[in-house]
């Protein structure tokens, strides 16, 4: 070889900041953290007053199933949750579509849901109770209200995002203003809106127990707080392990909707 | 149809954009408008569609539309502006639909011009799927639908890696050849403008006000690369535009 001096390969220093999905691996999690606190809670580690233990929460699962009391709980509040948050999501995508589209309504709106956005709608319970009565009216309320504020947000921002080539592209063929929001500036918002609503059914999900924190005789949150004002924990983590399922849940129909409704995505 | 140009003046605020253009396209010609970038081209060819207004002068339709004209002025843009949740032939039936061209109508002007623009095999095929040539050329396809009597083309190669923009150039030239068409074709590529524009015009840096008018009466089926009238052309050009450019690149963005 006629070059002289020290041949080194040179180091690869690209890669990563790329993550992909591994199967499988959140369930070992999940698992994982199960056992520990099995066996924590067996070998007396972790005492019955800070932890329960797993299996005696899957055997307070399994008697509130049999019982027949866990849809007695489970009906009501997925009711809620549905009316709620599909009043709230609605009224959310048209306001926030509005305010993508017009001046004026933009001028108007955007300050208020400002203001709206970080009061806790908790707070406004008792009001919602004045308003819409101590039943189901105040508890549709609460939720809808709560799932509004996100979805207008997120929904604004996804229309501002809609690519502006694309719509002068519809002008340019003269399709008229209708077509051109349901063809055009709908599809293009898509991404924003749904992502948006992975936040806005989540806060749905939190506000379901503090609506059933009032009169409520049956659901998930009445459950929750009864089994806490008990200090029983076993009934308590039943609660929370449902509404984290239903999390779950909620979160891979949105997965699926995406999939249907984004699959043009690269 | 015809389109003239009466005037034509433009101010953003207080910079002047376009100053006193007054242009005739006629028709069955391919008019090429070529300049330094930032001298208004793109403007000027808005102002010819309708999507933007200017703030003095008037644009002109002269003539009768052809028969079957959905959309006079119809654009192709340089990012293409496909919706990229459409098909190829959804993309092309978008602009039949607000006509009321649905079903079997359709389905016929769809069919016959993917097979102009050789799409007929990727009619199911999504934006994503496509090379920028091939997204280009749905967009060739989606304009000749509506059956237009003016083509306003807005850089529409420049998106494109050279060989491709030689092959689309080929598709062009044969389209108008099967067809004759009106067209304004913007462009800061002067190759592409001595090989597609029947006349040439060039506008100066900002304000952008017409420099010279350039025809070439070699017909478009007989130009090819490497053409020894067609570089004389495009080195006459080049001269013009040599010191604009350079001052052009020099100067500072919205200064």
């Amino acid at each position: 070889m006629p070059e002289q001096g020290v041949v080194r390969e040179v180091a690869f220093r690209g890669g990563g900041f790329a993550p992909k999905t591994r199967r499988r691996v959140g369930l070992v999690v999940f698992v994982a953290l199960i056992a520990l606190a099995e066996w924590g809670t067996r070998a007396g580690w972790i005492s019955a007053l800070t932890l329960p233990r797993p299996s005696d929460v899957l055997q307070t699962f399994i008697e509130l199933y049999s019982s027949g009391l866990l849809f007695k709980h489970l009906v009501p509040s997925l009711m809620r949750l549905v009316v709620g948050a599909a009043i709230g999501v609605t009224i959310g995508i048209g306001t926030g579509v509005l305010i993508g589209l017009f001046s004026y309504i933009r001028s108007g709106l955007v300050p208020l849901i400002a203001a709206i956005f970080p009061i806790p709608k908790i707070a406004l319970l008792p009001l919602f109770v004045i308003w819409f009565g101590i039943g189901e009216g105040s508890k549709y309320a609460l939720i809808a209200f709560g799932t509004f504020t996100p979805t207008v947000v997120a929904t604004y921002g996804a229309v501002d995002n809609v690519d502006r080539t694309l719509i002068r592209m519809g002008q340019s063929f003269g399709l008229t203003w209708f077509s051109i929001v349901r063809k055009i500036v709908l599809p293009g918002a898509m991404p924003g809106i749904l992502s948006g609503l992975r936040i806005s059914l989540a806060i749905a999900i939190i506000l379901l127990v503090a609506a059933e924190m009032l009169g409520a005789e049956y659901g998930i949150g009445a459950y929750i707080l009864e089994a806490g004002s008990l200090y029983d924990l076993e009934r308590l983590f039943v609660g929370v392990i449902i509404l984290s399922v239903l999390g779950v849940v909620v979160s891979g129909l949105i997965g699926a909707a995406e999939k249907r409704l984004l699959n043009w995505r690269v | 149809m015809k389109i003239e140009l009466a005037d034509i003046s433009h101010r953003y605020g207080d910079a002047e954009v376009l100053r006193d253009i007054s242009l005739s396209i006629p028709d069955g010609q391919i008019v090429c408008i070529v300049g330094p970038s930032g001298c208004g081209k793109s403007t000027l060819l808005r102002f010819i569609g309708g999507l933007e207004k200017p703030s003095a002068g008037q644009v002109l339709q002269r003539g009768e539309m052809p028969a079957g004209c959905l959309n006079p002025l119809t654009y192709i843009f340089q990012d293409f502006a496909l919706l990229p949740w459409r098909s190829v032939s959804g993309n092309v039936s978008l602009v039949l639909e607000d006509h009321g061209i649905r079903g079997r109508d359709a389905t016929k002007i769809i069919d016959d011009v993917l097979e102009r623009t050789r799409l007929t095999d990727f009619a199911h095929a999504l934006p994503r799927q496509l090379s920028g040539g091939m997204k280009q050329r749905v967009a060739i396809a989606r304009a000749l639908a509506v059956n237009p009597a003016v083509l306003l083309m807005d850089e529409p190669l420049s998106a494109l890696d050279s060989q491709t923009r030689e092959l689309l150039m080929d598709d062009l030239i044969m389209l108008w050849g099967r067809q004759p068409f009106t067209a304004v074709y913007v462009t800061h590529n002067l190759a592409e403008a001595v090989r597609l524009g029947h006349r040439i015009v060039v506008l100066s840096r900002r304000p952008g006000c017409i420099r010279k008018v350039i025809d070439i009466d070699k017909p478009l089926a007989e130009r090819k690369p490497g053409d020894h009238d067609l570089d004389a052309f495009q080195q006459q050009l080049w001269e013009l535009m040599r010191d604009e450019a350079r001052a052009a690149d020099a100067e500072l963005i919205n200064a």
